[in-house]
Parts: C-alpha cells; structure tokens; sequence
C-alpha cells in the first residue's frame, strides 16, 4: 500500500512509549467507542506510485482534448508561454502556505503585490486585492461590498454571463437582498429600459465587457446611468479584452472584477481559476480578502505585507464584509508570470490577433446558407450566430473533424450558438469548421 | 493617564463633552487609545444616522485587533470627525481632542461617570 | 541570506523589449470602435525571457514551503504534497478539456469526481458531496446555505440564529453572517469543549444550527460530541462539521456517525493538495440525503448513456462557482486517496495524532499546553508565563524559530488561549525532524530565560526583520505606483 508515513516500527515503538501509550489505538482514548468506525473504509486497498499513475492517466484518457477549440463562454484556450508553467511549478511557490509571516515569505508576497499592481494596470484602477475564487465569485463579492443599509438591491444585465448571474443571486440571496435584470436590447444592457427601473434603492449595477454574447458595451453610459441613479458600476471584464478596450476606470466603473483564467491558465475543466477585483481608492477598504501592501522594517528597508486586515474573517468574524480566507495566490501568480512573459505588447497582440480571428471565423460562417449573426453590434472574440439545423447535428458534425463548435444557448436564443476565437485558432481551422457547416447544412 | 476634569466618561472609556447649543461631543479616552494600541483606522457612521445610549456607532482597528465605540447616549449624529478617516493616529496623539462625532437632540444624561469615577473605573481594571 | 532588496518586475526591463510570443496575424484588421478603444497600453513589465526567470527565481528564493521545512501551522495541515499528484493533475486529458464541452467527451473528469465524492463520504459518513466550494470557508457558506435552505422549505423562518463555539475559526461566525444568520457565541468549559449547559440554554425554536470544529482548535476530541448533537437537533437544529482538523480522525471517527448533518473538507490540509501560498485549495461540502434537494447544480450522475450533468433541483440553493470548483484539486485529492486506500488513510490520521503528542511530550515542561491531557493532531501552548515573568511573548518565540531554519506555529489563536501556539505536526514528519524541532524549541527557551533582547529582535536571517504593519495599515501602498507623468487622463 502507498503511505507518506515515515515512521519506522523501532520510530513508532519509541514515539508511543515516550507519550506513555501502548498503542496507535490509545491515542484515541478520547473518542467515545460509540461514534468509532467499526469498520475498514470502503476505500479500494492502497497502491503504489506506479499504480495510481497508471490509474490517474487512464482517467484522464476518457476525457477528449478537442484539437480545435471554437468555444469560450467563460473558459478560453489561449497561447501560454513555456515559461508560466516553469515558474509556477516551483516547489516553494507551489507549498508554501498563506503569507502571514511576513519576514520569510517576501517572495511570495511580493509576487501578490505585482499581480495587484497588474490588475489596476489592466483595469484602470486604484486598488486591488490578492484576488478571490474566480470571476463569479468576485462579481458576488463585488456586489456585497457596494450594499448598504440604504441601498441594497443589485442590478445585473442580462448580458452577464448566467453562471456570474447565478452565484451573484446565491450571494444575494443569501442575506435577502433583492436582485433584478436589466434586460438587453439587440443583444446589449438596454439603457432606456435601465433608467426606467434604476432607483434609490439599487446599490450597484453589474455588466460584462465584452458581454456573454461576446458584444461590446457603451460602459461609460451605463456608469452615467448607474451614478444617476446614486448606484456604483461593476464591470465584470475579460483581462485579454482589456488590453484594447476602454479600460473599467477611464469609463467611470466603481469596481472592476473579472476572471483571470485567460491569463495563461489552462481550462482545467473550469477550475482552478482566479477572479480578481479592482476598485476606486474610495472602495479599497471595502474589497474582501487579502490584500498585501508595502511598509518598512526597522531599517528602512521596503518589505511587503498582508494589510488592512482589521477588514477580514480572523479579526472581524462575523461582522466582516466577506467571510473570504484563501485566496488563489498560485493562480495570480500565473497570470502575473504571464502578464509579465507577454508584456504590453505581447498581450494587445493575443487580443488583436483573437478579435481578428473571431471576426473572420464569423465570415466564414455567414458565408454558410442561413447563418447570420445574431446581433449587429460591434464584438471581440465571441458572437452569436443563427444555425440553420438543429444544433446537436451541427455540433456533432463538427466534433467529427476533432472540433469543438459553438456552445448552444438556451431560452430565446434556443438553436443559436456562442462562438469563440483565439489567437490560436489557425486560418485552415476555421474554414474547416465552416466546411463542415456548410455539409451539415447542405 | 490623562483624565480631563472638564469632561464626563463612560465605564467603556468612551469621553462626552457638552458643547453650545445641545450638542454633544464623543470621542475616546486617553485610557482606550493607549489599550488598544496604534489605531489605523476608524469607521465612523454618516450624518444623520441615528445613536442609541449603549449601542456602538463605531469601531477602531488597530493591526490585528478590532473593536466597538459605543454611544453614551441617544440623538442623531450632527457631524463626524472626517480628519480621522485619513489621519487615525490622533486618536493616539491626542485623545481629547480626536472626537469622532458630535450628536444633537439630547441633554447629557446622568449617568455618566465624572473624572474621579472614572480614574477609579479604570484603576480597578 | 542577502537582504538587497529585490526590484520589483516594474523595475526591470526597458521599454520596447519583448519576447517573440505569437506569429505575424495575417487575418484582415477588425478594430474596436474609438470611443471603446482603450487610451493608453497598459504599463506592464517589458522583459526578456530570462528577465522573467530570474525574477521569480529571486523571489522563490524569499519564500517557504513544506518542501524547504518543518511547518507546523495549527489548523493548515502542512503535510506533504506528493509531486505524484502535481504530475497527474497535469496531463492534458484533464488540463485541456473545456468545461462545457458535451458530457461524453468528458467522462474521465465526471467518474474522477463521481470517486473523489464516494472515498470522501465514505470517510465522513455522508452520503453525496458538491465540489463547487473553492476553499474552506466558501464550503462552510455553502453548507450553511443548504441548512438555510432545508428550514425554509419546511416554512420555517424563525430559525435565525446560528450557534458557535468560541474557539472557533474566525471564518464561522463570517460564514454564518454571509448566509444571513446572527451568530450566538457559546462559551468552551474548563476541559476546552462546549459548555453543555451554554449549549441548552442557547438552543431553541430560533436556533438554525451549530458550527463545530472537532477536535476543536485547541486539538482535544470533545468527548461530549453526540450529547451536542442530540441538544442541536432536539431544539430543531442542524448540525455543520467544520472539517479543518478531520485529519486527525479520518478513518477512525466520521462526523456523519458524531450526529453531524453537513460537513466541508479542506482538500488542501487533510487529502495532501499545496497550499500554493494561498490557494487554489478546494473546499468540498458533504451532506446526509435529506439535504440533496438543495445541492447546487449540475451534479454529475450516472445516466443510461454514461455519466452525466443533472440540473440542480427547483429547490437548489444555487450556483456558489463558476463550473464545477477547483477541479484539479479534486484530481489531486483523488490520487493521494487512491494511494494511501482503506489502510492508509487511518494511519496518516493515528501518525499524526502520534507526531502531535510526540512534541507536545517533548516540550511541554517548558511551553505548557494550554490544556493538559493528551492531544489529537494539533496541541495548543500558552507562553503566557514566558510572556509575565521574562517579556517574551509567542510572537517572540515564534519569529525566533524562523531563525532556526522553521516555520512557526500558528500564533495567538485560539483566541481564548494567552500568548497561544498552535503546534501541528502533521504525520509526514520524521522523529528526527521532531527532536530538531524539540531541541531548537529548548534553545530558543534558554535564551528567552538568558537574552530576552534577543528574542525580541529575531528574526535576524531574514531579507528583512519584523516589518513595520501599523504604516503599512494607516497609509496603505497597494501597488507600485504609476508615474505622476502617465497618470489617468
């Protein structure tokens, strides 16, 4: 059987006389018999290095790693350099834990402050946290922060990605605060419909860019038409979009959030991710979680901490804003290592090059009898297309030349599909795709 | 320790100072900053909110330690101390003077401690 | 160890240098629309490759792991992370597979949860688990939210208030907050467990539940557990197992068989997962049957055609993450499960109750615990002695044990416990390691008694000595900052 136990029968023997027991099972002594396990665990016998490995690989076998992703909706594949993972397979990195001591952990609390530092730089911003779960959950967090005893309703576009929209509602329901859609007009947050129904009881107001049918949206109008209303902006964005978009701050946004899995981490079947949250100097005490910030020691010399912790579970417990403890620290470091591995440069290339290859896969695939775009406004590296045949044919057609299609939606776009391009996607791919379309189609 | 004659205390250290015209002063006392160690920050309430005698308005955060300010009486808050928001340390340096809000609508109750009960208040602890 | 400063990444590189990352685009040029494009590049680090490498590798050497050293963080269960596991999470069978792709073309990720769900509620007595929570503390919520759920569908509204003991972590009355409940604190008794009769006179029709740590934080198995239990549920209430120390008893004890209705795990202390400095950890809620109803969706189930996503149910609590938790943490988890097996398992646990006990044996006559009879996998010293008659406080301590090549204990927690340690092995240490340890500890106590100054200026081998927290805290710098001239138009 497999076992990390080091201990030597002559180790064990010596141990167990020295803490004055006979056995492993005196240990126990304090557990009243009735509440043992009386029996073995059902659990398969131990096994070998080996073994398991050869278990693990043929687990993962039974998975399909499509060779062409044309799918995104919250997970996309993009170039990681060799060098993210490299780094952020370090054992030191990889088994260190929290940095509450500050005088032997400055490496990795250095590394969280330039992850924070990145994220403002990305998002415009003043402050920024350690980062939270992934990009859901910040966005919950994210609406908490801006509730009061005044305001306590969260206003959420329709174009928010459903998954960000169902954990934002769990988070609200949870201490009853009510929740209402701004519903979209051709595929975007509708502003006349938003000033209709904003009011002095709306705390925030919660919107994607680009949206979760891949559109852009008039940011600096909705931050107009939340302030109006005496509500913050909450900008849930894509982190390779932001590389050419109007950043969260520069349009007026309160706090920025987002998921940074783009950011040179793999799609993993969906986790781990990172979300990070971004706000106004104004909101920075509100931001749940760590945040590490930079001081002195006794002789001048600049050393990095986690700060403000007056704010979190450990001192505040129950009156905490967040009960937040964890945050994703490996994973911000691999959007950080990433970040830094592009460069400014680099990055606006991998969110050009993705906006171009999603605008030609979208010609490609017009040019297939009765697809069309679903929405006429300007978009990045996904858009919504009609299918002419039920969508399962479609896709299965697709995933017969190794390809995964656009993801189908449901409700009233039922029978449309969410496409997405990267950088990665080559030009033979997608025609490709559309050759199969169009057979499908035929 | 420093104990104003001139003002009134609470047994949870907070002073209380009768201004003009029925306004009312609170801050922390020279005993409270000096427990609680280095403040860095203070959350005050906003304006107008109102303050039950008993209830906390307020907490102070030192690095690894939060705790509550409690009103020594009930009115609505006339005005908060918006300095300390960025300057929390003067609650450290100058305890009498770093009130944290004024409160109007309310006559000094009686029950509050003068300087020699409360030198003996603190003396015991 | 140098203590030159590190520059930060801002401050390497030149503008204009690169690494060549992608080919040349030759696709036709869509642009944003102007009023959405952004106005300036982001000011990102401009770096070579080796640039980059040698940077963190600077910084890596600034950092500590499990791998560097002891680490005997009370309630982190800083055990060993096996690289086996790091290397199976890492093939691409399960790393490049895309969360909504069809169920068929994912049936190895579904049958690795559907086997990480069915070893863990073996282990705790449960009978179905969600993976969506990402960490302890989101696990915690989640079960709360599920308790908050099965009150309301039985029209029960009056259930407000959630029960917890105060040695408990501060992430429980949080959680309990976040899930819209008052926390009422129960007091611990003379032995360091629940004070039973705080317990009745707390409980009631307004009662939700009970949050409970056991072994508790100080590392003691309350004996009285099924006595607690039965007071939570005869008033009506459920009852939630913080699972932080299940290392200590798994195998040996579930706290499904203890009367507990809800459990989260940590998989990253008890099943092996790194910490990562922080995360990602995974933090699974287990459930009994009669809580299902409210699980949040999808869930994976067997189906005719293979294993499948069912939708949650009407009565779901709702989504608490994005797709399905930290999946390749699970994968972890399941490959440390599958190695130890039936056998493992409970010897992992009853090693470090060994380990524990072992240490606490060793130093006790000069860091008393803070309640004398024997411990589970983690014990709790007081320094309040040390602290009263010599000036030197667990703070002191502890910062002097990073100058003897360790990582210290959990500090001044349980907070019911003066100038509190919080010692956990964890099994994976060797007996050698553990009277280093003990030797180091004894050293350290002789110059608390002969140099207490010293002490009080450890550490001394560090890039930098204890940094300054109230500046950082009154006037907080929390990025690099821009300069005056590239400021926000």
């Amino acid at each position: 059987m497999g076992s990390y136990v080091p201990a030597t029968d002559a180790d064990r023997a010596a141990m167990l006389a020295a803490v004055g027991v006979e056995s492993l099972d005196e240990l126990y002594a304090a557990i009243p018999a009735s509440v043992r396990l009386a029996r073995p665990l059902n659990l398969p016998e131990g096994a070998s290095e080996l073994e398991v490995s050869r278990r693990m690989q043929a687990l993962a076998a039974r998975n399909t790693v499509f060779p062409t992703l044309l799918r995104g909706a919250g997970a996309y594949r993009h170039f990681v350099p060799g060098i993210v993972p490299a780094i952020c397979g370090k054992e030191t990195f990889l088994t260190a834990y929290t940095p509450y001591q500050a005088e032997m952990s400055q490496g990795v609390l250095q590394a969280i402050f330039e992850f924070q530092t990145m994220v403002c730089e990305l998002t415009d911003l003043d402050a920024a946290n350690a980062s939270v779960y992934d990009g859901a959950t910040a966005a919950g967090e994210a609406a908490a922060m801006c509730r009061d005893r005044g305001r306590t309703r969260t206003l959420v576009s329709a174009g928010v990605n459903p998954q960000t929209l169902d954990v934002v509602r769990t988070y609200c329901a949870a201490v009853d605060a009510p929740l209402q859609i701004v519903p979209t007009r051709q595929g975007v947050t509708d502003l006349a419909g938003l000033a209709d129904m904003a009011g002095q009881q709306d705390a925030c107001l919660l919107v994607q860019q680009p949206n979760f049918y891949g559109l852009l949206e008039d940011i600096p109008a909705l931050a107009q038409a939340a302030h109006a209303a005496g509500a913050k902006l909450i900008v849930s964005c894509n982190p390779i979009a932001m590389a050419l978009l109007r950043t969260p701050g520069d349009c007026g946004a309160d706090i920025a959030v987002g998921d940074g899995q783009p950011l040179g981490l793999p799609l993993a079947f969906g986790g781990p991710s990172v979300g990070f949250m971004a706000a106004t100097a104004a909101m920075m005490r509100k931001l749940p979680g760590r945040i590490v910030g930079q001081t002195v020691d006794a002789e001048g010399r600049r050393a990095f901490v986690l700060t403000l912790q007056a704010r979190e579970q450990h001192i505040r417990r129950e009156k905490a804003g967040s009960n937040i403890c964890s945050n994703q620290a490996l994973c911000a470091m691999q959007a950080a290592v990433y970040l830094a591995a592009m460069g400014p440069a680099g990055l606006q290339e991998a969110a050009r090059q993705s906006m171009q290859n999603a605008h030609a896969l979208a010609d490609l695939l017009c040019q297939v009898p009765g697809v069309r775009m679903a929405f006429p406004g300007p978009y990045f590296h996904e858009f919504v297309t009609t299918c002419p045949v039920p969508t399962g044919e479609a896709l299965s057609a697709l995933e017969a030349r190794g390809i995964l299609g656009g993801l189908p939606l449901e409700g009233e776009l039922a029978g449309h599909l969410l496409w997405c391009a990267t950088e990665l996607n080559t030009p033979d791919e997608m025609r490709c795709a559309a050759e199969a379309l169009r057979e499908v189609c035929a | 320790m420093n104990i104003p004659a001139t003002l009134r205390y609470t047994k949870s250290h907070e002073w209380v100072e009768a201004l003009p015209e029925g306004i009312i002063s609170v801050g922390l006392t020279d005993y409270a900053q000096h427990e609680l160690g280095d403040i860095v920050f203070v959350n005050l309430p906003q304006i107008g909110d109102p303050v039950a005698a008993g209830e906390r308005f307020a907490d102070v955060e030192s690095v690894k330690a939060v705790s509550d300010v409690y009103s020594p009486i009930s009115g609505v808050v006339q005005a908060i101390n918006e300095a300390l928001l960025t300057d929390p340390a003067a609650i450290n340096a100058d305890p009498y003077g770093a009130w944290l809000i004024r409160v109007s609508g309310v006559a000094l109750p009686a029950d509050l401690l003068d300087a020699a009960a409360y030198q003996a208040e603190i003396g015991e602890d | 160890m140098s203590t030159a400063q590190i520059p930060l990444i801002f401050e390497r590189g030149q503008a204009g240098r690169s690494q060549s990352r992608l080919p040349v685009s030759g696709a036709p040029g869509a642009e944003i629309p102007p009023a959405l494009a952004r106005r300036c590049a982001p000011r990102l680090p401009q770096l070579s490759e080796v640039e980059v490498a040698r940077h963190y590798s600077a910084l890596e050497r600034r950092a500590f792991g499990v791998n560097n050293g002891f680490y005997p963080l009370g309630s982190c269960t800083m055990k060993y992370n096996p690289r086996l596991n790091e290397d199976v999470a890492a093939l691409p069978g399960f790393t490049q597979v895309h969360p909504l792709q069809p169920a068929h073309t994912v049936q190895g990720c579904l049958a690795a949860l559907r086997q990480a769900e069915t070893m863990l509620c073996d282990i705790t007595g449960m009978d179905a688990m969600t993976f969506q929570p990402a960490a302890g503390a989101h696990g915690e919520w989640t079960g709360l939210l599920l308790i908050k759920a099965y009150h309301r569908a039985r029209g029960n509204s009056a259930r407000t208030k959630m029960l917890v003991p105060d040695s408990a972590h501060g992430t429980n009355p949080a959680s309990a907050a976040m899930a819209g409940y008052t926390v009422v604190n129960i007091p611990s008794n003379a032995q360091g467990g629940v004070d039973l009769d705080a317990l009745r006179a707390a409980a009631g029709p307004d009662t939700a539940g009970l949050m409970l740590t056991n072994p508790n934080t100080l590392g003691l198995f309350d004996p009285n557990i099924q006595e607690i239990t039965d007071i939570v549920h005869s008033a009506g209430g459920l009852c939630y197992y913080d699972g932080a120390n299940l290392n200590a008893i798994m195998g040996v004890a579930r706290p499904g068989d203890m009367g507990f209705d809800v459990v989260h795990l940590n998989l990253h202390k008890t099943f092996s997962t790194p910490h990562g400095g922080g995360g990602p950890g995974s933090g699974p809620t287990g459930l009994k049957n009669f809580l299902r109803p409210y699980l949040p969706g999808p869930i994976p189930v067997e189906g005719p055609d293979g294993l499948a996503w069912q939708p949650a149910g009407a009565e779901s609590i709702g989504r608490v993450k994005g797709f399905y938790g930290n999946f390749l943490v699970v994968v972890k988890a399941l490959a440390y499960l599958y190695t130890l097996g039936r056998e493992g398992v409970p010897q992992a646990a009853a090693h470090a109750v060994l380990n524990a006990n072992y240490l606490m044996r060793r130093i006790a006559h000069l860091f008393p615990p803070a309640y004398d009879a024997p411990c589970m996998h983690e014990f709790v010293c007081t320094l309040a002695q040390l602290k009263k008659e010599h000036g030197v406080s667990a703070m002191d301590v502890a910062k002097a044990m990073i100058d003897a090549g360790m990582h210290p204990p959990t500090m001044y927690f349980p907070l019911i416990v003066h100038e509190a340690l919080m010692f956990e092995p964890t099994e994976t240490e060797t007996r050698e390691t553990l009277d280093e340890v003990a030797d180091a500890l004894a050293h350290i106590h002789a110059q608390a008694l002969a140099d207490p100054n010293a002490l009080r200026a450890a550490p001394r081998t560090t890039p930098i000595g204890r940094p300054d927290d109230v500046a950082a805290a009154r006037a907080p710098r929390v990025r690099y900052p821009r300069p005056e001239s590239e400021a926000r138009p």
